[in-house]
């Protein structure tokens, strides 16, 4: 069961290397905060399967955390980009 | 608002951060479940009203309803993500996006929210923006089929009409 | 035992197939709102099965501790919440400060 659970691994990391080239390349500001989010959501993914390989029950609290300042990190910045200004 | 009011809302509360309480720390020895309680009972007193937000009538019934749409909404979710791999994996990708704009009778704050998140969930569209007086909603679709089904057919805006127990189209 | 293991592999295989194609889709779409459709349903998905199959394993590896299985439930529900949401408020704000949308015909951007 370990193998399988470094395969999955291997190909969520293949994934984010994939979503790196928009952030990088994409053309403007929305397609980097887009391809951040995606990598946020697939961080949270890496952590709970990493915390079943190393078998160390901690990471479940820092994925739960981590999903939450992703979410408001990606509305403060759709918020910044509409109107400015965060707040007036 | 009046002390029942008030009431039902300090509970409600209360008992959302004990649960949450339990479920984040796992430890049941007496000096931290007495400690726990005695925070969750001062954060319901002095902010209840930011979670609970005034009196619904047939609050149970409509719970009740809303659990029962649930296994649709997850059926529904299956179905768009197969749409979008056959999308993405054709060799030719065959998308037509396009924008469209529709009305309807919902106005409840919580029922529009939720049939944003629907229609986010549902195969091959995206809310774009929400007009809460009106009820006007616009839609980015990436095909014809899945933007003829919001439109002409209006199954979603039926479902949560009948969760909600408004009349609505 | 190897029933699990079977029931197992094929949620995170199946997880893990649905975050790759949210990544070739957010590479291969002409445009914002249409990278917007593959990133915001494929990804919520694919990240929710990877989360099941390891709440699986562990209910049937590590049956007498209840309160990771009940968290990792929350994690999954937030992520559902959260991601439809997300797409939302991006592509609205995209919408306002006046990125054009794509038609068929047009070159790529």
């Amino acid at each position: 069961m370990i193998t399988v659970f470094w395969i999955t691994l291997l190909f969520i990391a293949i994934a984010v290397g994939l979503s790196l080239y928009r952030a990088v390349a994409g053309p403007g500001v929305f397609n980097r905060v887009a391809a951040v989010n995606i990598i946020g959501t697939k961080t949270i993914a890496l952590l709970v399967v990493m915390g079943y390989y190393f078998e160390r029950p901690y990471f479940f609290d820092i994925a739960l955390l981590y999903a939450m300042i992703n979410f408001i990190g990606t509305l403060v910045f759709a918020r910044y980009l509409e109107r400015g200004e965060l707040w007036s | 608002m009046r002390l029942k009011d008030k009431g039902s809302g300090i509970l409600l509360t209360f008992i959302i951060m004990a649960v949450f309480w339990i479920l984040l720390s796992g430890l049941f020895d007496t000096f931290h479940l007495i400690s726990g309680l005695v925070c969750c009972a001062l954060v319901a007193i002095l902010s209840h009203d930011l979670l609970v937000k005034g009196k619904s009538e047939k609050g149970i019934l409509k719970s009740l309803r809303l659990l029962i749409y649930i296994p649709w909404e997850l059926w529904q979710i299956v179905l768009a993500n197969v749409d979008v791999a056959y999308r993405v994996l054709h060799p030719r990708m065959p998308i037509d996006p396009r924008i469209i704009e529709f009305e309807t009778e919902l106005r409840g704050e919580f029922s529009l929210v939720t049939l944003a998140n629907s229609i986010t969930l549902t195969p091959g569209t995206i809310t774009i923006s929400v007009e809460p007086e009106k009820g006007k909603f616009r839609v980015h679709a990436i095909a014809k089929e899945p933007a003829d089904a919001l439109l002409v057919d209006q199954t979603m805006q039926r479902k949560i009409a009948h969760v909600f127990m408004e009349t609505g189209v | 035992m190897v029933v699990i293991h079977v029931i197992v592999t094929a949620l995170l295989g199946a997880g893990i197939f649905f975050t790759l194609v949210g990544s070739i889709g957010l590479l291969r779409f002409p445009d914002f709102y249409t990278r917007l459709h593959a990133t915001g349903k494929c990804d919520t998905l694919g990240g929710g099965l990877l989360i099941l199959g390891t709440m699986v394993y562990h209910l049937f590896q590590y049956p007498e501790t209840l309160l990771v299985p009940a968290k990792l439930a929350f994690l999954i529900f937030f992520i559902f919440i959260a991601n439809p949401t997300a797409t939302h408020a991006l592509m609205k704000s995209a919408y306002k400060t006046g990125v054009e949308p794509w038609h068929l015909g047009e070159k790529r951007r």
